[in-house]
């Protein structure tokens, strides 16, 4: 085995466990119920699916550039996907559509109430 | 790059987008429709990293980028208006 093969080898095996973890995402974008659920079945293959086609490229192409510009998207993908996803699920409870029958404990809704007792 | 990697990985892009356009269709609601939006973006994104692997070319790299932006900025903006929105219905009850 020489390192042409290897990285071969390595490259497949991230695009495509990149492209089974959105398959998976997509699948529970339809089957599961509720807002936030939807939210935390998207959110992490959105980060590792596109990191590890990332890496897949920066294999591919083997130049000191183009590896920069994919760390720098990793980078920028790592930052940005969970401030969206807490964006998203923040408007979510604010707006009503986190069922709270599903949720095991509401620290937010305690912490809430505290603060408009000692408001009003 | 095997052309049956290349093809499988084509093929399950294909049906997870199939799937997330099925989400955007159904809704219920607007961040529903929002995070559905966001998976699809990721599926474009992967889709170049793929077409680059296959082909070794960069030249789709500052697509990725202005991709990875523009979702980042469509998503925030739409759970800011819709915590807007909600904040005047609740005022109005």
């Amino acid at each position: 085995m020489d390192w042409t093969t290897i990285g071969t080898v390595v490259g497949s095996a991230a695009l495509l466990l990149g492209c089974l973890l959105t398959l998976v995402a997509a699948i529970g974008l339809l089957r599961l119920s509720d807002v936030l659920a939807r939210m935390h079945t998207t959110a992490k293959p959105q980060v590792l699916g596109v990191v590890l086609s990332l890496v897949a490229v920066g294999i591919a192409l083997q130049r000191t550039t183009d590896i920069a510009t994919l760390v720098a998207i990793a980078a920028f993908q790592l930052l940005t996907v969970p401030v969206a996803a807490h964006m998203v699920g923040r408007a979510a409870y604010r707006t009503g559509q986190v069922d709270a029958s599903v949720l095991d404990h509401d620290d937010l809704a305690e912490k809430l109430a505290e603060e408009e007792r000692s408001a009003g | 790059m095997n052309p049956v990697v290349i093809a499988l990985c084509v093929g399950m892009l294909t049906v997870a987008a199939l799937l997330a356009l099925l989400r955007v269709a159904k809704g219920p609601t607007m961040l529903d429709r929002v995070i559905a939006l966001d998976v699809i973006v990721a599926i474009v994104v992967i889709g170049l990293c793929v077409e680059a692997a296959a082909n070794r070319h960069a030249t789709t790299l500052p697509v990725i980028v202005v991709l990875a932006l523009v979702g980042f900025v469509g998503s925030v903006s739409v759970a800011r208006y819709a915590s807007k929105e909600s904040a005047a219905e609740r005022g109005r009850r």
